[in-house]
This record gives C-alpha cells, structure tokens and sequence, in this order.
C-alpha cells in the first residue's frame, strides 16, 4: 500500500522508500524512514498535498511523492 | 583580546537568528554569501570570561538552516562549503529540543567533520512544556561534545552559551563522535589500529580518517591514493568492507551509514529524554484544523492577503506621497542653488529625480517585507505553500510562487525581493521572470488613459479587469514553458517541515525588515543612480541651441499666454524628437512599425523602461499638450483618439503588459536572480513576448474591424 492511498487520521508504518537518492535523502533528513510510524493530519483539496506527523514532525508532501513511500496500515 | 570563529549550523526552524538577537549587544551585518542570493549573516560579539579575566570577540556566522549535509538545494551547498573548507574555530550546532531525533540526525553528520563543536539545545523552555525531559550530561557522554540548554525567546543559557565557546575553543583533542554498530566499529579499530602503528601523519583524527575511507570519501580518497601507505591500507579496506557488506545484507553504502545514523540519533534520543507527560501539541493542532481546512483554508489566506496589500500599498502611500513631495523639494531647490544650466538639471532632474523614485518605494518595502516576516516566523508560510501548492506546481510553480507574484500587482521591485521566499533557486528564477506579467501599479495610469481615450469610462473597470487577468494568464502559461523548455530538470520534491505555530519575536521581524531595507537602499540605490544620469543625459542632449532660439523670439512675440504655452510644448515635443532618445525612438521605428506604432509610441514605451509612470507625461509631451497630463486629461485623450488607430492602441496596450518592468525593478531584478546575465535574457524573453502578442493584437484587431 502507497502513503498517497491512505486518508485523514490514518496511521501505518514505512515498509520502504522508492525514490531516488535526491528525495530519499531529504525524506530520511526529516526522519521518515523505513519501520517508522506516521500519522496523517490532513490533506488539501484534491489531495493534491498531504500532512504526516511522524515522530511529532508535521511533514507536507505532494501526492508524487506520497506515492514513493510503501506502508502497511497499523 | 582574542578573536573566535564560530560557525552557527541547525535544521531550519530551530530558532538559530533568535538565538543570535538573543545575544546582547551584537552587532550585525547582513549580506549575501558570495556569487549566491543566499543571505549571511554575521556579527561579532564581545565576550569577558570573568574567571580568566580575558577578553574575547566572538565572530559568529549564522549559515542557512539545513536538513542534512547533502548538498542538494542552494542553502545546503553553501552550509555544507562553509562546513568543509571555511576558517573557523568552533561549530555550534544549534539543535530543536523539542525535536530532538531528527535534528540529532544532523548533529551526527557534524560530528564527523571532525571540528571542535558545541550542542545548543534550544527551545528548552518549550520542550518544559510539553513534558520533555532531556538530560543534557548523558546527551554529552553520549556525543562527546558539550551540550547546553537554552532558550533564546526567554533568554536562558546565554552566558553558559557564550562560556562553552570559550571554553571549546581552548581544547586541544577533537572528542565527538558518533558510535556505529559494533560491526562497523570493529572495522574501524582496525583501520585505526593499523594507522597507529604504521604512525601515519594525519591532519584529521584517526578515527575520523578511517570513518571517511569506510563511507568511500572521494577527497580523502584522492589524498591517501598517492601516498606509500595506500598499497597495504587498500587490501585492509577492501576486506573490512567485505565485512561490512556481509553483515549489514545491503551493498549501498550509502544506506548503511544513513541507517547507521538514524539509528545513533534515535538511539541517543532514547537515553536521554525522559516524557513526564504526553502533552500534544494541541495548540498547533486547532489551528490547523482551521487554517488549513479543506474549504475555509484558501478564503483565509486570501483574507490575509488582502490585508497584507491594503497596508502595503494603502498605508504605504502616506510616506510615499511625503517621500515624493521632499525629492521634489530637493530637486527644486538644488536648480536654485545649481541654476537652470546643464548641471541643475542632471542634479534635479537626473539624480535626485532618479534616486527619488527608487525611495518611494521604501515604505511599500519594508511594510510588504514585515509581514512576510510576520507570516514566515509564525509558521504560517509553510501552511501556504502546502493549500497552494497543488494549483502552482501545474504551472512548474511552488506554492509559495503566489506571494512575489501577488505582490507584482502592487510594483515589481518588492515582489522580486519577495521571491527570496523561495529557496529553491530554479523555483525562485522561474517566478523572477513572470512577476513582470503581474500589471504592477505604475502600468495602471497607461491603461486608465487608453481606455479612457478608446472605449470609454462606462466600461473602464471591466476593461481593466480583462487586462489584468489576461497578464496574470500569460505569465502562468510563460511559467508553464519556460519550466518545459528553459529552467527543466526534475522538480525539486516537495516535502517540507510545517513547523509549529510560534508568537513571532518583534526583535528577529525588525532585524529582518531592517535588513531588507538596508540593502535595498544600498545597492538599488547605487545603481538607479547612475542609470537615471543616462536617462537624463539620453533625453536632453544633445542641446538644439538654434532651436531654442527661434522659439524663445516666438514666445517673446506672442501675444497671449495660450499661444506661449502651445509654443514652449512645441518646443519640448522637437527638442525631445531630436535628442538622443528621440533619435533612438526615430531608429527603432523598424521594430515598432509593424506593430502599427509610430515614433512617438515608441519613444513612449522607451521612456518606459525608466518607468511606467514616464510613459503618459512623455506621451504629453510628444503630443504637444505639455508635461502637466495625467491620464484623466481629457484633451490628452482627445489627442490620442485623433491620432493613433484602435488596432495601434491596443498593440500598445499589450506591448506594455509584457514588456520589461522600469530601471529600479530591472535593478533589483538582476540582483535577486543573481547576475547581469539574467537581466539579459528578461530582456530578450519579455521584448520578444510582447512583440509578438503585440504583433497578434495589432493584426486581429485589424481584421476585425475590416481596416
């Protein structure tokens, strides 16, 4: 399951990341990692931009990157 | 006394200039990092160790914030140059104690500089709180660098923050160090191990060295692969890698040392914070759900947008009008001491006429730059950017493109400064070069004249409506094809932190405007200067002394004062057809003709390029109705209705939407983009886009009306 695929107030944890090095990087700088959990605080009009809270980072991401992240719902 | 170096280095958001405005005393210098629109700041401060009874400057660089040392964007490149190759003493790695796994993350990066370094952990009366205990002894052991709780906003810490620098700069061994899996550790004893005995000479610690060669540094690589020891060191690599490929079941490196990270970070975490309660962080939370709600989000901000321009250019124009009327002033009483000569007028029409105009827009400056100050240090900006972004980012735009774009509507000059918002350097290029598209306010009397003078007053609001968003609609396609076409290559990824809300400190908002302003007067200033001597050179000279004459014995003559009048403007439209802007007008019909404009057009739009305001006295001037037009004269429009066909009309009205902003926004333009170079091509890209509209306009018009 994709992070893009989830809804408002969900939760997961990060099964893995399949980006490129550049998004890859700045993901795991802000602590979104593999075996982390994350919990979706919003998403704007068409979802075309998400909120996650993880590890008490409120983290904005667009849907194309949303959809490189895999987790499995907890 | 002595003098320290110290480098301020952190995430973003982890109140590195509060603490610095916490520092009493300091003198500041604000500026740019070379050859980047990367802002610097810099200031020195005194400090008095009273044990030691010594005094001591500290120096202290704030770089910009950074998530990582992997120089991705422009601020992470030049944090991460000043890192590696600045001259400095001490590190001070400011660090948000409310955050403190993530930000640890780039504490273990610093820590393998191997430089001498401090932990601030700030923020400490925030993490209170929340509950969040941390032991900052244990986070010392831990890291082996001194650790030291403050909080800038309620100025804890300060002196022990002052003290430790002192005190971190007298040691002599590097201590810090972060602690990998046994595995890796292992294999470094080995390679340390092997160094020691062999008692290779070593500008950085062993330890440090051997972490380098195992994460396959390409510098310390190229180093050591000319040296004697390399034959033996490559076969003793090769094996410990080995070892660590086999037990780590990955053979990117990379990854390794980044789980190896992260897992120090949470690890180091782990021990040292203590939660005595779970207090979320419920206030952020409700604001959120108000603020960045679904329906209400986007009406607020355009609400606070609305605000914002109302104070910027509403209260803006008292001390504009007071700004403008003292240049006048000036200006006036400089011809009187100067005389009418050559030199009255280039210091009052030319310099203080020029440097005036370029003022004026101070007061728009620093209220517009107040409140995106207000906006970035609440934390609202990211919040912007996250509702925004998804409509920009169809046109290659970033979220946060809409401010300077926005701003563009009200003048030019603030909104190029305003793109600095952008951090992303092809992002903010790409919303330097459509901001001109944004009709700013000096553009409004041109269309207020023309559409007086062609369509009439009933209609006049819808009209400029049109022109509006018809400016607004070609520069998001511009945006659309330059992204395709010019500023391509991936998107920089979108993921941001939203920092929590915070009550903005006025301190850190004023040292933000102050600094603005600053250098806005400083290098536009400078600029515009020289620039308006040409202005005013290229429409003056050269002299038509004969001419002159002729008209003055006419003037001398003429019996009544309208007949005078119409005389002198006479006088001004040849006098103005044969300078050397006239002349360039006169040259450049070429490229104006098929646009149907004549001359006089023409050397309007080139007055133009001054400024847009220029471009309806001048059009007085060469209609022969004098200076004194503004776009309610009634004759001036008469003149124009009589003179120039519709089809003509609305070319120019077009070729003004698009072409190049005045001299003082081109000013600020080239700086913001970072290079001459850049005001080149605006040229080129902006002249061209309106010639060609221009060109459409003229011609469908004319087949419309069957002329």
């Amino acid at each position: 399951m994709l992070l893009s695929q989830l809804q408002k107030g969900d939760s997961a944890e990060i099964v893995s990341i399949n980006a490129k090095p550049t998004l890859r990087n700045r993901l795991n700088s802000l602590g979104i990692m593999r075996g982390e959990q994350l919990f979706v605080k919003g998403c704007s009009l068409a979802k075309q931009t998400m909120e996650i809270d993880i590890e008490h980072t409120s983290i904005a991401l667009r849907r194309s990157e949303a959809d490189k992240i895999e987790i499995k719902e907890i | 006394m002595d003098k320290i170096t110290v480098v301020l280095a952190g995430q973003p958001n982890v109140g590195k200039s509060s603490l610095i405005n916490a520092i009493s005393n300091a003198k500041l210098k604000v500026g740019n990092f070379a050859g980047v629109t990367v802002d610097k700041l810099e200031l020195d401060v005194n400090y008095c160790d009273a044990k030691a009874c010594h005094d001591y400057l500290l120096h202290i660089v704030d770089l910009p914030g950074t998530y990582s040392l992997v120089d991705y964007t422009q601020e992470e490149r030049v944090t991460k140059n000043a890192l590696l190759e600045g001259d400095y003493d001490v590190i001070v790695n400011v660090v948000d104690s409310t955050h403190l796994q993530r930000n640890l993350l780039l504490t273990s990066e610093l820590l393998e500089l191997g430089k001498k370094m401090i932990v601030v952990l700030n923020m400490i009366d925030e993490a209170d709180d929340e509950g969040i205990k941390i032991d900052e002894k244990q986070l010392s052991v831990i890291l082996g660098v001194p650790c030291i709780k403050t909080s800038a906003s309620k100025n804890i810490g300060i002196e022990e923050f002052e003290q430790a620098i002192v005190e971190a700069s007298h040691k002599q061994e590097i201590s810090g160090k972060v602690i990998y899996s046994d595995f890796i550790e292992e294999e470094i004893a080995h390679i340390v191990g092997f160094l020691e005995d062999r008692g290779y000479k070593s500008s950085i610690p062993y330890r440090q060295l051997a972490v380098r060669l195992l994460k396959e540094d390409e510098n310390i690589y190229k180093k050591i692969h000319e040296e004697p020891i390399w034959i033996e060191l490559q076969h003793l690599l090769r094996k410990s890698l080995e070892h660590i490929y086999l037990h780590s079941g990955s053979k990117d490196l990379k990854e390794i040392f980044i789980d190896e990270h992260f897992a120090f970070a949470k690890g180091a975490k782990m021990e040292v914070i203590e939660l005595s309660s779970m207090k979320a962080k419920n206030f952020t939370q409700k604001i959120d759900n108000l603020l960045i709600n679904k329906y209400l989000g986007i009406p607020i901000f355009l609400l606070f947008m609305w605000i914002l321009f109302q104070l910027t250019f509403q209260v803006g124009a008292i001390p504009m009008d007071l700004i403008d009327a003292s240049f006048g002033w000036l200006g006036d009483n400089a011809k009187e001491v100067l005389g009418d000569g050559w030199l009255g007028s280039l210091v009052a029409d030319g310099m203080i006429a020029g440097v005036g105009s370029v003022m004026m827009f101070l007061p728009n400056i620093l209220i517009l730059f107040f409140g995106i100050a207000l906006l970035e240090t609440t934390g609202y900006m990211s919040r912007v950017s996250f509702m925004l972004d998804g409509f920009f980012h169809k046109f290659g735009l970033h979220g946060k493109s809409f401010i300077p774009l926005v701003t563009g509507f009200g003048c030019s000059v603030p909104a190029y400064m305003a793109a600095r918002t952008l951090k992303n350097e092809r992002d903010r290029l790409l919303t330097l070069f459509i901001i001109g598209f944004m009709s700013c306010g000096a553009r409004l009397p041109i269309y207020v004249l023309f559409i007086g003078a062609f369509f009439g007053d009933e209609d006049a609001g819808n009209w400029l409506f049109l022109i509006y968003m018809t400016g607004a609609m070609l520069g998001l396609i511009s945006a659309k094809i330059l992204h395709l076409y010019v500023f391509k290559g991936e998107d920089e990824p979108f993921v941001m932190e939203m920092p929590k809300y915070r009550m903005p400190s006025m301190k850190l908002i004023w040292h933000t405007v102050y600094g603005q302003g600053k250098s806005y007067i400083n290098k536009a200033g400078t600029f515009i200067l020289l620039a308006s001597m040409l202005v005013w050179f290229a429409s003056n000279y050269p002299k038509q002394h004969e001419l002159e004459a002729q008209y003055s014995i006419k003037i001398e003559k003429s019996v009544d004062e309208n007949m005078s009048i119409k005389l002198s403007n006479e006088l001004a439209e040849k006098s103005l057809e044969m300078s050397y802007l006239g002349q360039i007008g006169h040259a450049s019909s070429w490229f104006f003709s098929p646009l149907g404009l004549d001359w006089k057009m023409s050397v309007a739009l080139e007055t133009g390029l001054a400024a847009k305001e220029v471009v309806v006295s001048t059009l007085g001037v060469l209609y022969s109705l004098g200076e004194n037009n503004d776009e309610t004269s009634s004759s001036l429009r008469d003149e124009l209705r009589k003179n120039i066909s519709l089809p003509s009309a609305i070319a120019f009205i077009v070729f003004v939407m698009i072409y190049l902003p005045c001299l003082a926004a081109s000013m600020v333009f080239a700086r913001e983009a970072g290079g001459w170079k850049y005001l080149v091509y605006l040229f080129i890209f902006t002249t061209s886009t309106a010639w060609i509209l221009s060109f459409i306009a003229y011609n469908v018009t004319k087949l419309i009306l069957g002329v």
